[in-house]
């Protein structure tokens, strides 16, 4: 009974709002709406409506879902600094991670399913029902571990967001281990989805044993960035408590993780253009093009600028903790690593093919719309995520038995953080 | 097992009972066949008598389809065979006629998508195992050119082959006679094979398979040449519905010039073991570890 009133009470908080709040989700609907049209044409002609071919067999969506994993990975990050530095707003970071992190799976999954070429066979992945290849196939793997971390990036938060709903403190002892635990299984699901690609003795390019690492790193750039963007949007439209000290704090680890980026990058840059040979040729239709193709040089070349630009701004402490700066640079590694990890990882991975032909891909209306619209669920998710995460969090949205508690527990509580800390 | 079929075995009769609902309310235009074939278990898993179910509901689809009478074998493999290739490249002229004698024989889409099992590429000479610098397209008014070699590429039906390795679904593997088949019921259209081949052995149906009705082969085999269905992959069987009745390839019966040579690796005194034993013998890309069976060679 309790749950069904809880349930109904959330259903009603999704559809209350306002005016931006409705236009906001107006907007998205419009944009899933075009994709649910491209994605049905899709499905009715097949693959073909896209621009892939045999020779370039996966393209944006895989793309795509490579970067959403690394996201998904990152984001369960910002709560190391939560433990770490001991944010105040530690609850709020654990469950907006989490959240984040759940609707990038989400998305990613999504990016596989509309790459399937049969999505009405996708029964034959299940375990038990159908047939999974594990442990033969690291796409078995992915499987497997990215809908482990999709649990477990849901229990979480659903049961802190329930419990202080009623007013409860989330018993620690269920928590941390579970937080702790989906640590290294973000590491895992991007080195699990690193190594889908680096065992493939066919594709020089991705055969390379610095490609995890770099993955990892190039993740914990462009996760981090997405929250910190996220963060302040929240903060201006939703109320959420966050100081801009925890927001500088991300930001320096993110000049971390793109040194190591961008130095995993040199190395592999020094080793195929020092030694040249025959293993260079992707690598030279990437940066530099390839007997005369190079429509992905533009492409790189920007993402390069806008990766380094990013790094300087974050190195320096002025820039990083200016909002403005802080800002540009976050947009720069979100669109910089996306390039770099998308289109720019899946597609010199094919060409030249292991025959030597190059067929020079880039993604189509088809591909690009269908795209966008996994990305419009994924923040349409997201935001009624937040929609009730928020209120529960700050005490406006609770049991109406314990409304009044749950209100002061929380501000009481925050107090009591705040004296211990200023204490200490 | 015993469990893991029980489970499937129910959810495919929740599956269906949702399915059957589904059509009786007329919501989907979903005929019978088509939710059998929605349900239809792996090749590997099915029984005698499965598989003879499957058989006849693929003969109607087909009949249905192309108003021709199909006969589907699901001839096994002999354990006393392991099939091997060789190809003379002293000898191909780059003609391509064993492309089309494919293509006809396997019931490959002609266009839209336009699948060929085979590629025969143009290298200048002396560049041979450099595959990247192959020519794809070109076209001379006569062959063989001067100052190029060709080389016929396919399915090197490897001995410890990666695309098998890489699938999720097993809708892949290697036969006993050394035949790597797709169950086309089976394949979920990853195209994970595709990015794990390293000679480029397999195709994907983009679209809906096209072949003209008057050119359809209708003896076929359940794991070969039988007409496909959209986003699958298929690739050379070594023409597995001829090979397991006695016959050759279609590409061996068609090459003008004799340079395609087939048999069985275990028989001592085949053509291509001599081959193999007294002729100048090389295999693509055996740094990969893949062990093709099948052999390029230099008869002069
Ligand atoms: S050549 Fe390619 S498709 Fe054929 S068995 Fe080897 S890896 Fe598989
Ligand atoms: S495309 Fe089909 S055969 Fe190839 S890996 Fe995917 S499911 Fe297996």
């Amino acid at each position: 009974m309790e749950a069904w009133i809880f349930f109904k009470k959330t259903i009603r908080m999704v559809f209350v709002g306002t005016k931006v709040y409705y236009l906001w989700c107006a907007f998205l609907l419009a944009i899933i709406g075009v994709a649910i049209a491209f994605y049905i044409k899709q499905l009715d002609a097949g693959l073909i409506v896209t621009n892939m071919k045999d020779q370039v067999s996966w393209g944006l969506y895989i793309g795509n879902f490579t970067y959403l994993v690394g996201v998904a990975a990152a984001a369960v990050l910002l709560v190391i600094p939560a433990y770490i530095y001991h944010f105040d707003p530690i609850k709020e970071i654990v469950v907006l991670g989490e959240l984040l992190a759940a609707s990038a799976i989400i998305m990613a999954l999504m990016f596989v399913l509309a790459d399937l070429g049969r999505p009405d066979r996708f029964w034959h992945i299940i375990p038990f029902i159908g047939i999974l290849a594990f442990p033969d196939s690291l796409l078995a793997w992915d499987v497997i571990v990215l809908n482990g971390y999709l649990v477990l990036n849901t229990i979480v938060p659903i049961y802190i967001l329930v419990k202080t709903y009623f007013g409860k403190e989330p018993v620690r002892k269920y928590v941390i281990p579970l937080v702790l635990l989906s640590i290294p299984w973000a590491v895992g699901i991007h080195t699990v989805t690193a190594f889908l690609y680096n065992g493939l003795a066919a594709r020089p390019f991705w055969n390379a044993s610095i490609l995890a690492p770099r993955f990892l790193a190039s993740a914990f750039c462009s996760g981090p960035a997405m929250a910190l963007i996220i963060f302040q949007i929240l903060r201006k439209t939703a109320g959420l408590k966050i100081k801009n000290e925890a927001l500088f704090k991300v930001a320096e680890l993110m000049a971390y993780a793109m040194f190591i980026n961008l130095f995993l990058l040199g190395a592999e840059l020094f080793k195929e253009y020092y030694s040249g040979t025959i293993h260079l040729a992707p690598m030279q239709y990437l940066f530099q093009g390839l007997h005369g193709h190079d429509s992905l040089v533009p492409w790189i070349q920007s993402a390069m600028v806008m990766n380094i630009t990013a790094f300087l701004i974050f190195l320096i402490p002025a820039t990083r903790k200016n909002l403005i700066t802080l800002n540009i640079g976050s947009l720069l590694i979100i669109v910089g690593v996306w390039i770099e990890k998308g289109l720019g990882l899946i597609v010199p991975g094919f060409i030249p093919d292991p025959l030597g032909e190059i067929y020079e891909y880039l993604p189509n209306i088809n591909e690009i719309a269908i795209s966008l619209g996994i990305w419009a669920f994924g923040l349409f998710i997201f935001t009624l995520f937040m929609r009730i995460a928020i209120p529960i969090q700050r005490g406006d949205f609770s049991h109406s038995k314990y409304a009044h508690e749950a209100g002061r527990t929380q501000y009481e509580r925050d107090q009591s953080i705040r004296k211990t800390s200023e204490n200490s | 097992m015993e469990d893991r079929s029980q489970t499937r075995r129910d959810f495919m009769k929740m599956m269906s009972m949702g399915a059957m609902a589904a059509l009786s309310l007329g919501s989907l235009s979903c005929t019978q066949a088509r939710v059998e074939a929605f349900l239809q278990k792996h090749f590997r898993e099915m029984t005698e008598a499965e598989k003879k179910e499957a058989i006849r509901r693929l003969e109607e689809t087909y009949f249905r389809k192309y108003g021709k009478k199909f006969h589907i074998s699901t001839q096994p493999a002999d354990a006393a065979v392991l099939w091997g290739y060789g190809l003379d490249l002293s000898r191909c002229i780059g003609c391509r006629r064993c492309v089309y004698a494919c293509v006809k024989e396997n019931n490959q889409s002609r266009i839209n998508p336009q699948l060929q099992w085979i590629r025969v590429v143009r290298l200048k000479d002396g560049s041979l195992i450099n595959l990247e610098n192959t020519e794809h397209y070109y076209n001379p008014e006569k062959v063989p050119e001067p100052g190029f070699q060709y080389m016929p590429v396919q399915c090197q039906h490897c001995e410890n082959p990666p695309c098998v390795r890489v699938c999720p679904v097993h809708a892949t593997w290697k036969e006993p006679d050394g035949i790597v088949v797709v169950d086309y019921n089976w394949c979920i259209g990853c195209r994970y094979c595709i990015a794990a081949c390293p000679y480029k052995g397999r195709v994907f149906n983009w679209g809906e398979p096209n072949i003209p009705p008057e050119e359809l082969n209708t003896e076929v085999h359940y794991l070969g040449n039988r007409p496909r269905m959209k986003n699958v992959v298929e690739k050379c069987t070594f023409c597995i519905q001829r090979v397991r009745n006695g016959r050759y390839p279609a590409c061996v019966e068609a090459c003008p010039t004799g340079a395609r040579k087939f048999g069985n690796l275990l028989d001592p005194d085949s053509e291509i073991r001599y081959i193999i034993e007294n002729k100048r013998v090389f295999r693509l890309k055996e740094d990969l570890n893949t062990e093709p069976k099948f052999y390029y060679f230099f008869s002069a």
